[in-house]
């Protein structure tokens, strides 16, 4: 068993409720209403960021909301941010040009068990916009690729055209090392790969269920069925971790918002081990 | 006040000093330099707010409550602080409705962020009850107690000059006896005070428990207190106590909630419940906030303020795709269950401290000590 995640904590900010301004470098659309911005601090850089972390950003005059870090950890000078324009803040973020300021406040919040994962298989379970968040994940697991056993990305969306990091995913594809499987709800006619929901993709990859680290991330439902098929093919819950989404306004435990049970979901989350949160996820509303 | 987490310090002696003594000691705070809050009549009910003399005070009231009732009513006698806690609690002065954060101003492409500066106003709350002094140390351990602050409540929290009250009457609402609250003044004080007014005899009783509260002591005209004057504030003490209008017994009240969080009376309480968030916003240890964001209509300059929030709106637990707590049951159980059973897992203490303001201004008379008794009472069957 591996030993519980070390919440990832920066060292108290001076004023962590204040902003600070960085700047667009550039705006790339990945799907419908799926924008990943790429940020530069502009004074000095934000501290490092681990896999499974996330920032504020701020549209200034407009709000701010809570956006998971889905670059590469390694180049903490880039922040990469995926974004789905749904609400005002997320709406005005994707239409922000190269130049223009952000707030950023962060890193916040607990990270994927990457290190703790060393030696073992792993499984990442994506859906949807989930994938951004884990995408740092993906990158370290790859990086020292000697350091894990199996590696599978099993990812699922509404369509093709929802799949998020495409030219990435078909890189992956490519390679050896990693065993890709992408499912979507509806094909269009050319599509070549599976249909179905995700769950489906976890009886078709090959890892050890005794000795394997899942990692999952996408809608709540997702999530559940996720991890039952998971525990079904024998992976404990003590070895699959999970980021939960609540509404956030602070970021550091004081404004309430983000209450599940006892847990502060930025604070003590977002990635939480199965089995500290299991019952509270059987529970409706809670 | 020497600030936040000092131990209750040992109270001196007893002093005592007449009615006529509580203006010299309102000039003397204000000649230290303190802004005096205390309790004065406001809209039908008695309110904490800017006091400028004795003769602001509620000379003569004191109040009736129940559940979703409050009514002003006259004693017999000129007691100023012989009622109950009113709809005001002291947050909103530690840790106020609508704070500003920062602003920000921008000049071509660039954008200058000045965070808003912390208070340096201090504070004297003149006749805070046990109760809520004991909300005081819960909102300290939120607020001040983890790896980040609130730096608005910590500079407005250490300037305070605390001049406590001993409940002489209890509130048909109260519950602190039963929640080791009060009526009795526990945690630290500057000063406690202890009405007597009796037999054309009107005095307080008091102590001292900090340097700064000796001085101020020192400098009214005052003696010690006989024995028998001691024994006279004990006895008003241990007659509230005894006349408590409600009792929530706290043993085992956060296991209790969380084996029954699929309960029927969850939906029971939320076909009375009206989400209006009023026990929310009297509660004396709620703490939950949101951000509002402004600009100016060219877009060069903006401000983000935090503002009291509450777990009974629909906007509160919102996420994209609907809110997470959607239904009245599950806003009504998050909010007793925070209180009650998981703020010991967050905080080390209840989050309750037994005021009873959220029965008072329940518009529907919600109790929650009847809530508890209720799934209590489910098990025993």
């Amino acid at each position: 068993m591996a030993a519980p995640p070390e919440p990832v904590l920066a060292a108290p900010l001076v004023d962590p409720m204040l902003p600070r301004v960085g700047r667009v470098r550039a705006r790339r659309r990945d799907a419908p209403l799926v924008f990943t911005l790429e940020i530069e601090p502009a004074e000095g850089s934000l501290p490092p960021f681990a896999p499974g972390q996330f920032n504020m950003l701020t549209v200034f005059g407009v709000g701010e909301v809570p956006i998971s870090l889905s670059g590469d950890p390694a180049r903490p000078g880039r922040l990469i941010h995926t974004v789905r324009a749904v609400g005002p803040v997320s709406t005005a973020l994707s239409r922000l040009d190269r130049g223009d300021p952000v707030g950023l406040r962060g890193p916040f919040g607990t990270g994927w068990p990457v290190e703790q994962a060393a030696g073992s298989d792993v499984v990442v379970v994506a859906g949807g916009l989930g994938l951004a968040p884990l995408r740092p994940a993906l990158y370290q697991l790859l990086a020292p690729r000697r350091r894990y056993g199996r590696i599978a990305l099993l990812y699922g969306t509404r369509s093709p055209a929802d799949i998020l990091f495409a030219r990435e995913i078909d890189a992956w594809r490519r390679r050896k090392d990693i065993e890709v499987h992408v499912t979507v709800d509806h094909a269009t006619g050319d599509w070549p790969h599976q249909v179905g929901v995700v769950t489906s993709l976890i009886s078709r990859a090959r890892f050890d269920p005794a000795r394997t680290t899942a990692l999952v991330c996408g809608p709540e439902v997702m999530m559940r069925f996720a991890i039952g098929t998971l525990q079904g093919a024998g992976v404990a819950s003590t070895q699959i971790y999970l980021s939960l989404e609540r509404n956030m306004k602070c970021a550091i435990g004081l404004c309430g918002h983000c209450q599940m049970g006892a847990a502060f979901i930025c604070r003590d989350g977002p990635v939480f081990r199965h089995d500290r949160v299991r019952d509270m996820l059987a529970l409706r509303e809670i | 006040m020497s600030g936040i987490g000092t131990s209750s310090a040992r109270p001196d002696r007893s002093a005592i000093f007449p009615i006529e003594a509580l203006g010299t000691l309102f000039d003397a705070l204000r000649g230290r330099g303190y802004r005096l809050i205390g309790p004065t009549l406001r809209d039908g009910a008695i309110v904490y707010d800017d006091i400028a003399s004795v003769d602001e005070l509620p000379r003569g009231w004191s109040d009736e409550q129940s559940g979703g009732r409050y009514r002003l009513i006259r004693r017999g006698d000129d007691a100023v602080f012989g009622y109950a806690v009113g709809p005001h609690s002291w947050k909103r002065f530690l840790h106020p409705p609508r704070q500003r954060l920062w602003r920000a101003k921008r000049h071509g492409g660039e954008v200058q962020v000045t965070a808003e500066a912390v208070p340096e106003e201090r504070l004297a709350l003149i006749g805070i009850r046990a109760c809520d002094l004991k909300a005081i140390a819960i909102q300290d351990r939120v607020l001040t107690g983890g790896s980040y602050l609130d730096p608005y409540y910590k500079a407005r929290r250490e300037r305070i000059f605390v001049v406590a009250v001993n409940c002489s009457v209890a509130g048909g609402t109260c519950f602190c006896a039963s929640m080791q609250s009060g009526p009795k003044v526990t945690e630290t004080f500057d000063l406690a005070l202890t009405e007597l007014c009796d037999d054309g005899m009107h005095a307080f009783v008091a102590e001292a428990a900090t340097d700064e509260g000796r001085v101020v002591l020192a400098g009214l005209p005052h003696r010690p207190a006989t024995g028998d004057e001691v024994d006279a504030a004990a006895a008003v003490v241990a007659r509230t106590a005894a006349s408590m209008g409600r009792e929530m017994p706290s043993e085992g009240v956060r296991e209790l909630l969380l084996r029954n969080l699929e309960h029927p009376r969850w939906d029971e309480v939320a076909a009375r419940c009206l989400t209006c968030g009023n026990c929310t916003m009297v509660c004396p240890t709620c703490f939950c906030t949101t951000v509002e964001d402004a600009s100016d209509v060219t877009g060069v300059e903006s401000s983000r303020s935090q503002r009291w929030d509450s777990c009974f709106t629909m906007d509160f637990s919102y996420i994209h795709g609907g809110s997470v707590r959607a239904s009245p049951q599950s806003r009504y159980r998050q909010w007793m269950t925070h209180k009650l059973a998981t703020w010991f897992d967050q905080f080390g203490s209840s989050g309750c401290v037994g005021c009873g303001r959220c029965i008072t201004w329940c518009p529907v008379g919600i109790d929650i000590t009847e809530e508890v008794a209720a799934i209590r009472a489910s098990e025993a069957h």
